[in-house]
């Protein structure tokens, strides 16, 4: 085919036919949307019910490089999308993607990042139903950015937000955390890094429906993404009103991951994932949604890291290995050392 | 129309109230055969007096003054009685605030003293007080500071108590921690949560005398205590306590300090004043080494409050008291917090049922030369003056850093500077922080017009700054430190531009850089660089302070000697180290002098790895120093001092096999060489009036010594009263916005 072994040029984004090549050949032929308008027309059926909800999220992903160990940057434009729906109790359905690509872009790599979009995308049970390209000259773009936006559906009576966590609620994590930061940190070239790490970049819908069937009480669930557990944890704190303690001792974490943050200066809390949820549950529903958790593979690793309290609202804290108790704050920007 | 008899109205100002001072004022009546009034009022004590041998009576109230009094000013102006008054009375209190007055907690006093050793009722009674002694700010709950205020308040006077309370003429006159055994505070020894019957102390001793651990609860919280001659035990603490190295400070009785250490007068003087703080004093090396490994200093206190005397009395020897507390944590205070936390770490407890309401750390003082290095029990809540230029600053909150945290409030032409409040980032300290903040302001009747703290977005005291609703000055860390000198020696507002030398670890730099070995030019008002240490990075950020080796890596690199440092660094990740610098992957750039304390201390093979408390590097590099032995040649250009040449002359020494301590001298002098060097210029340039000390590192006497010397002839200010260390950024953030004020004020 004429794409083939190319690289994309600014004549792909130019609007004629090299622009249609590559849309047909790359994307549509690939995730094979709906009818061809530049629309996507969806079947409402799922919200038909009294009181379901449209669930409407959009997120951009860049990263550095664009595949790594464990994943790329379509697999995390897919599963990013489909965990802010699925941490909000929603079950997603449809995404949209688009695409901004620098001049000079290997379309073969192209490929492999649609391939992997439309694998993940079967994977989590939605669709990629419509799309947009955009070529910029060199240096206009880091190699290229994913922008996704997915719809689902909230079934009737379903309600989880950050607000609704209460003191005593247990804290849960569903598996290790880090992973992805340490691996892409790795997978950088210019640190010298060699570990085995994998990013944790995984779609969560599986997880949270098994979650929600034998746990309905589930109060709220975030993504521990961008700012890492840290964030999401602090957060939700401060959403809730409430405090949050989390045990350091309880915190899964690879050896790895704990050697690559020690030797960079690190913080493991503040370290993204691309797979890892944290759920806070009423303490009677603990059990149940820890085991509910553990029955997929997602959650193989699942564990109770700490809990919701009355005291200090607002703030998170960690006891420490050696019994201390660390305050765990929001990141202010950058991190500069702190210790004269 | 004037009165018909004629006498003084005396007004002392300065530390009077709560000190004893109106007793004593009564009894210098009695003495005197005088007639009339005296009160506390906010501005100090009124005395309206008449009679023979009025003269006599106010010379003797500044000569004869209590021991916890300070009076600064004794004022007189005639005053006519309308009746002449019937004997002398001490009169109720006047206006708002005349009771708000709290004095630090005191050591135990001659006087009581004598009483425990002595065969009256509280012989051997562990809570023996009076107004010149005992605990004061650590037991206060609110104010006005009177028994019903602080956790003495369940304990009910029995009647003896209460008639030396009532009784003008004993030294118990209005002694709000007043007890005896039969009314007070009672002491028992406890194991695995059981009191074990018998005399609590004598248990205490024998267990201590077997080489066992016990928590003992003392004045401002819990102290872990051994037998310091008891290698074992020693270690033992060591073990349970995972603190490897960082030194213990001892307790002995002032006969036994001769056998241990080099106490000149003053610092006995120090040791035996109220505010008993522990004393870093160059040790004889008589203890086992595990007291303090590789230090040439022991830090000492004596015996401050009846229980120790007790303790060191039936003893009989000299026991370690470090602070009870979990690794990074502060002390604990609460004798169910000590029974969760401490229990891994004691045998035995020996506890009390006297709260302590505030936390208040042993305060630590160095000898030679004279610094406060830890403002705490005995200095709180104590006030400082403003320098001159400072009237009319309004009032003032400054918050402080993130490390060894203290606050400092200015108002009516008086600082005061917190107590230490620990490390920010524990829970513990900050919950701490956030009470300091609320009561003393209320203490000092405070209502800030501004708030002050560091320009470090990340530090947890200038967040909370934001959360104030008050206008906010952030103020450069090297600045504050600098003005933090500048006001411990009153140097006036208008006393012109000083010259600094600020080395400290890391803090925020005006240019958004990290700094730390800086040369500043200015006054309170603003300060301009004129000098640095060459920057490096910091591979890791605060990584690196915790592991010298990382400082090392890119010092030597930076100096041209990396097939050198991977001689010296064998083991080390230094391939990733070096990639993340070159990538700058959370390697900032620095001019942190303490970091290269770090690298030197690391290049005589010492904490290499990883520093088992903060400072241990650079305090063992300075304990090796062996006396005088040249410098090292540092570079410099325009100001910027690099340490290149410096390494260099190093690796020829290392190579010719030079002894440590020889090396580690020239490192301190060469050092104190290079920035003194560019420091004199600006001040024999004329545009500097004096030479200011400041920051962290100006804790290690031996640069300290060496910058003296090498500034002899120049005006030379170092901090005495406030710590150099981020202790004092308070004082200075203060001045700082103080300054910032008068001038705005003064402009419009
Ligand atoms: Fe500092
Ligand atoms: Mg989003
Ligand atoms: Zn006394
Ligand atoms: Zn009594």
């Amino acid at each position: 085919m004429a794409l083939r072994d190319e690289r994309v040029t600014l004549a792909h984004g130019g609007g004629g036919k090299a622009m249609r090549d590559l849309i047909d050949e790359v994307f549509t032929s690939v995730f094979q949307p709906p009818g061809m308008e530049d629309q996507a027309r969806l079947m409402a059926d799922a919200v038909q019910e009294p009181g379901a909800r449209l669930a409407f999220t959009t997120d951009s992903f860049v990263v550095t490089p664009l595949e790594f160990p464990g994943g790329d940057i379509g697999k995390i434009a897919v599963c990013g999308t489909v965990n802010d729906l699925v941490v909000g109790g929603a079950v997603p359905l449809w995404l949209s993607a688009a695409f901004i690509i620098e001049e000079g872009c290997e379309v073969a790599l192209l490929r492999r990042i649609v391939a992997s979009m439309a694998r993940e995308a079967a994977l989590a049970g939605v669709r990629i139903v419509t799309g947009d390209t955009k070529v910029v000259g060199r240096g206009a773009a880091d190699g290229l950015f994913v922008t996704t936006a997915g719809i689902g559906v909230i079934q009737p009576g379903r309600e989880m937000a950050a607000a609704l966590i209460r003191p005593g609620d247990v804290a849960i994590v569903n598996g290790m955390l880090g992973d992805h930061g340490a691996a892409i940190l790795a997978a950088r070239g210019d640190l010298a890094l060699s570990t085995d790490l994998h990013s944790d970049c995984a779609s969560l819908g599986h997880l949270m429906q098994a979650v929600l069937a034998a746990a309905p009480g589930v109060r709220a669930a975030r993504d521990a993404t961008r700012g890492g557990l840290a964030s999401a944890l602090n957060e939700m704190a401060e959403a809730a009103g409430v405090g949050v303690v989390i045990e350091e001792v309880a915190l899964p974490m690879r050896t790895e991951v704990k050697g690559v943050c020690e030797i960079l200066g690190l913080d493991p809390l503040y370290l993204a994932n691309e797979g890892t949820l944290v759920l806070f549950v009423p303490e009677d529903q603990a059990a149940a949604a820890l085991a509910a958790m553990r029955s997929v593979p997602e959650g193989a690793g699942a564990v109770v890291i700490g809990r919701a309290v009355a005291a200090h609202p607002g703030q998170v804290r960690m006891v420490t290995l050696f019994g201390g108790s660390r305050i765990v704050d929001m990141l202010v920007g950058e991190q500069l050392p702190r210790i004269c | 129309m004037l009165g018909l008899v004629d006498g003084l109205e005396i007004r002392v100002r300065g530390q009077v109230q709560g000190v004893g001072f109106r007793p004593f004022v009564w009894q210098l009546a009695q003495r005197f055969g005088l007639q009339g009034t005296v009160l506390n009022d906010p501005e100090g004590v009124l005395i309206q007096v008449c009679g023979a041998g009025l003269e006599g009576f106010a010379a003797a109230l500044t000569e004869e003054a209590p021991p916890l009094a300070r009076v600064d000013a004794v004022e007189c102006r005639a005053f006519w009685f309308d009746l002449l008054p019937v004997g002398f009375v001490i009169a109720a209190s006047r206006g708002r605030g005349a009771e708000t007055r709290v004095v630090p907690d005191a050591a135990t006093c001659p006087d009581c003293l004598a009483e425990i050793r002595g065969n009256g009722r509280r012989r051997g009674y562990a809570f023996t007080n009076c107004t010149h002694c005992g605990p004061r700010f650590s037991i206060l709950r609110g104010l006005p500071y009177d028994r019903a205020q602080t956790s003495m308040a369940g304990f009910a006077m029995c009647g003896d108590c209460r008639a030396e309370y009532e009784n003008p003429g004993d030294r118990r006159f209005h002694a709000q921690p007043i007890a005896c055994p039969a009314c007070g505070p009672r002491l028992w020894l406890e194991v695995a949560g059981a009191e074990v019957p018998g005399d609590a102390v004598a248990l205490a001793v024998a267990r201590l005398k077997a080489g066992q651990v016990l928590a003992i609860k003392g004045l401002g919280g819990f102290h872990l205590a051994c037998d310091a001659r008891n290698a074992a035990a020693v270690e033992l603490l060591r073990q349970r306590k995972r603190r490897p190295a960082k030194p213990f400070a001892v307790m002995m009785g002032e006969g036994d300090l001769g056998g241990f250490c080099e106490v000149s007068d003053d610092i006995l003087g120090l040791l035996r004043g109220a505010a008993a703080p522990v004393a870093v004093v160059r040790s004889l090396g008589k203890l086992p080494e595990a007291v303090a490994p590789g230090m040439a200093t022991l830090g000492v206190m004596l015996p401050y409050t009846p229980l120790h005397h007790l303790l060191i009395d039936g003893f009989g020897g000299t026991l370690v008291m470090t602070s009870g507390n979990l690794s990074g944590e502060p002390q604990v205070i609460g004798n169910d917090e000590a029974r969760e936390k401490l229990s891994g770490f004691a045998d035995a407890f020996l506890l009390h049922d006297r709260e302590i309401v505030r936390r208040l750390d042993d305060g630590v003082v160095r000898a030679d030369p004279p610094m406060v290095l830890r403002r705490a029990r005995g200095a709180a809540p104590g006030t400082l003056p403003l320098p001159p230029g400072f009237d009319g600053a309004g009032q003032v909150l400054a918050l402080g850093g993130q490390m060894k945290a203290a606050i400092c409030l200015v108002k009516n032409g008086q600082a005061l500077l917190s107590h230490h409040l620990g490390e920010l980032e524990d829970a513990l300290s900050w919950e701490e922080y956030l009470r300091a903040c609320a009561d003393y302001g209320a203490l000092f009747d405070l209502s800030p017009d501004v708030v002050a703290c560091d320009r470090h977005p990340g530090y947890r005291a200038s967040r909370h700054a934001e959360t104030l609703g008050l206008p906010v000055v952030r103020v450069g860390h090297h600045h504050a430190h600098l003005a933090a000198c500048l006001g411990d020696n009153l140097w006036p507002r208008d006393g012109g531009q000083v010259v600094g030398i600020v080395l400290d670890g890391t803090g925020l730099g005006q240019d958004g850089t990290i700094w730390g070995g800086e040369v500043l030019l200015g006054d309170y008002a603003g300060v301009t660089r004129v000098g640095y240490l060459r920057p490096a990075a910091l591979p890791g950020g605060d990584a690196a302070s915790r592991e010298p080796w990382r400082n090392l890596l890119v010092r030597l690199d930076q100096a041209g000697l990396s097939g050198l440092a991977d001689e010296v660094l064998t083991g080390m990740p230094l391939g990733i180290a070096r990639a993340a610098v070159k990538a700058g992957m959370n390697a900032p750039l620095s001019s942190s002098a303490g970091r290269l304390f770090d690298a030197f201390a690391a290049a005589l093979g010492i904490c290499v790895g990883r520093q088992s408390y903060e400072g241990e590097a650079a305090m063992r590099l300075e304990a090796m120093v062996a006396g005088e032995a040249g410098a090292y040649a540092f570079g410099e250009a325009s100001g910027v001092i690099d340490p290149a040449p410096m390494w260099q002359a190093w690796a020829a020494d290392r190579a010719a096999g030079v002894l440590p301590g020889v090396m580690a001298a020239r490192f301190h002098a060469g050092l104190a060489a290079a920035f003194c060097a560019v420091a004199r210029r600006v001040v024999e340039s004329g545009q500097a009036q004096a030479v200011v000390l400041s920051g962290g590192c100006f804790q290690n006497p031996v640069l300290l010594r060496a910058c003296l010397n090498r500034l002899k002839g120049m005006k030379v200010l170092t901090h005495r009263t406030t710590p150099a260390n981020d202790g004092g950024l308070a004082l200075g953030q203060a001045l700082i916005a103080a300054a910032q004020r008068l001038t705005v004020a003064e402009s419009g």
